[in-house]
């Protein structure tokens, strides 16, 4: 026989209401099934069998309070209960472990491969990660570059050379084939531009080389549309709370600062958020390497004249408006006066295009190699919005993620927008 | 530090959200899943606990159909309580033996969650030591209501935020002769949103947990 006694749910607890038995004496019962139910405070409680067998002897009725350890039934283990079943009495599964570790603990992530010391096949010594990266983001060609560091060695000053030396043979080089690998490109003579074929048939047609500027940016978004499976996803946000936060504060904040507050730096504040909780898409893929990166580096589009560039924030996710903002300002201004240092447009993790500045509702961004996501930010319109079956004037912007569907599928995409939207919709921090 | 999924499920009928617990406390028992805290908006219903009196409920079921007033019976600790809108209803499902094997301690903690977020409002909402709730200025504000199975919990609390309070006219709430009251009532103008994002900040301190939200439509869960 096995007692079953009354359990002490807490430190501060002497007793307990038996409120329900879910066996009749005579029943069987298995180890763990729930036997009975007991009330402390509001809290019902389903209390298991500690044993397999019979329930011998209920001992104490239902809406009796009795003290804890106090013996409320017996079960009779001896399997007089040959009546019920012929087969033996299934061994329960066994007792859950008291504390099972929590399936919560997430996986490891994949170890990133040492990205630096990859060879590669025809360069002499090891290569930096940004020298890496720079080959990978310019489609660079790192045999063709000369290297000058230690041991041969090519440094980001190389690649740098290498490529303002291919910004002015671009044009030619674009039909000829790739030459030969011994041919270092700084020997080449510099091809003079192609003259405009005459065309006297059709004089309305006019053909200009492209900036260095555009080259890159062509070779860099066809390249992206090349790698990544690009889906954009399209959400709707309420922004009357940051609208109604930003017509209280613009008058100070420009006296202040010195500078205007704009919806930006709250979506910055929203996606860096966002990404801390879905760290993969703040990630890259490297081969068949997931790499998950440390810190979250938020680029941010830049129109320019007949151009663009995207300088990043470092560490965005820790900074407050006013910082995100006074970043904003300082990259954008500098980027417009070509003052940007080169480190200041490497590194970024993911990017946000504002597009709502022109008037754009939404559009389908393209994705900033190697990164795997962008966020772009529609205008935020007031329209009519239905708020509790009541029509109600709302300040309403639409968000687009696109993202690479390699790496990121929809479900978590999406989880990834709410978390943005749910960021702006309540926020509530009173400061900046 | 631990994990808790937070899932606003939004509009949810009672017994879809029951099912929902359910299934997620299963899985919460076989360590499928991490903590969960669920908030829901109920549409209009009656429910009666476990050691809920019938006298407590002041009509009839057919008349609460007629009012447009579900009327369930549940498997929670308390008496007889309603749900509707305006209201914030928490489901956390927890496996206590992670936090502290204490059902007592539990009821305070979940006290203790709405008392602090009330405080963000200048809402002082206190204990009374007789019977398990929030209470302000005498008048109930918060009901408590918790089922616990193998120390894993389901079912929880329910705050008033813009509750239309007349009806609770059908029921004596908890069994109790006390008033209720709501934010609303109390001249706050928060809203759900800002509510339930306090009680998201509030329960991770609280309980010590890393909240990851979770937006999966509960109709995928189901």
């Amino acid at each position: 026989m096995t007692d079953v006694v009354m359990p002490q749910m807490g430190e501060s607890i002497v007793e307990g209401t038996l409120t329900k038995w879910l066996k009749k004496p005579g029943e069987r019962v298995e180890r763990d099934e729930p036997l009975f139910e007991i009330s402390t405070d509001k809290v019902d409680t389903e209390i298991p069998a500690p044993a397999a067998g019979i329930l011998a002897e209920v001992l104490v009725e239902e809406g009796k309070t009795v003290a804890i350890n106090t013996v409320v039934a017996r079960i009779d283990e001896s399997g007089a209960g040959a009546a019920v079943a012929a087969a033996p009495a299934p061994k329960a599964e066994p007792a859950p472990a008291p504390a099972p570790s929590p399936a919560a603990a997430p996986a490891e992530p994949p170890a990133p491969t040492p990205v630096a010391e990859t060879e590669v096949s025809g360069v002499s010594g090891p290569l930096s990660p940004l020298v890496r990266r720079m080959a990978r983001e310019y489609n660079i060609d790192l045999r063709q570059v000369k290297g000058t560091g230690a041991g041969g060695r090519i440094t980001k000053a190389d690649v740098e050379a290498y490529m303002a030396a291919q910004g002015a043979q671009t044009v030619a080089r674009a039909q000829a084939a790739p030459p030969p690998p011994a041919a270092p490109p700084v020997s080449e003579p510099a091809p003079s531009m192609p003259p405009p074929p005459a065309r006297p048939e059709a004089p309305k047609t006019r053909i200009e080389p492209m900036s260095i500027m555009r080259q890159k940016i062509a070779e860099h978004m066809a390249f992206s549309k090349r790698t990544a499976a690009h889906v954009t996803t399209v959400h709707k946000v309420d922004m009357t709370k940051i609208a109604k936060l930003r017509e209280r504060q613009k008058a100070e904040f420009q006296a202040r600062y010195g500078f205007g507050l704009t919806y930006l730096p709250f979506v910055v504040r929203a996606a860096a958020e966002a990404l801390r909780a879905f760290p993969i898409v703040n990630a890259s893929i490297e081969g068949t390497n997931i790499l998950y990166h440390g810190e979250i580096n938020i680029g941010i589009a830049v129109a320019l004249d007949n151009g663009l560039i995207v300088p990043v924030i470092r560490q965005a996710d820790e900074k407050n408006v006013v910082g995100l903002q006074r970043a904003i300002v300082d990259l954008a201004a500098r980027a417009r006066s070509k003052q940007l240092k080169p480190d200041e447009v490497h590194g970024g993790t993911f990017s946000i295009t504002n597009f709502g500045s022109f008037g754009s509702l939404f559009a389908t961004p393209v994705i900033n190699q190697p990164q795997v996501a962008i966020l772009g930010v529609g205008a935020v319109v007031k329209e009519p919005v239905v708020v509790d079956d009541a029509i109600a004037i709302r300040s309403m912007c639409y968000i687009a993620l696109t993202f690479d569907h390699r790496l990121i599928d929809g479900a978590l995409a999406d989880q990834f927008c709410q978390k943005v939207k749910s960021v702006l919709e309540s926020w509530n921090e009173s400061v900046l | 530090m631990r994990k808790c999924e937070f899932r606003d499920l939004g509009r949810m009928d009672y017994a879809s959200a029951l099912e929902l617990q359910r299934r997620l406390a299963e899985q919460r028992k076989r360590g499928e899943i991490p903590d969960q805290f669920l908030v829901v908006e109920h549409p209009h219903v009656i429910t009666m606990g476990r050691n809920g009196r019938a006298e407590h409920l002041l009509a009839p079921p057919e008349l609460l159909r007629r009012a447009g007033i579900e009327f369930h019976h549940s498997d929670r600790g308390g008496d007889v309580t309603y749900h509707g809108p305006g209201q914030v209803v928490g489901y956390p499902i927890l496996d206590l033996r992670e936090w502290k094997r204490d059902v007592v301690a539990y009821v305070r903690a979940i006290e203790q969650v709405i008392i602090d977020a009330l405080a963000v409002w200048s809402v002082r909402g206190e204990r009374d030591p007789k019977a398990t709730g929030v209470w302000v200025d005498g008048k109930k504000i918060c009901a408590i209501g918790v089922h616990i199975s193998r120390w894993v919990t389901t079912h929880g609390f329910a705050l008033n935020v813009d509750t239309d309070l007349r009806y609770f006219q059908y029921i004596v709430p908890c069994g109790l002769h006390k008033p209720v009251t709501s934010l609303r009532e109390l001249g706050c103008a928060a809203s759900r949103a800002e509510v339930v994002a306090e009680l998201v900040r509030q329960f991770a301190r609280v309980f010590d947990v890393e909240m990851i939200e979770q937006v999966i439509a509960c109709k995928e869960i189901v």
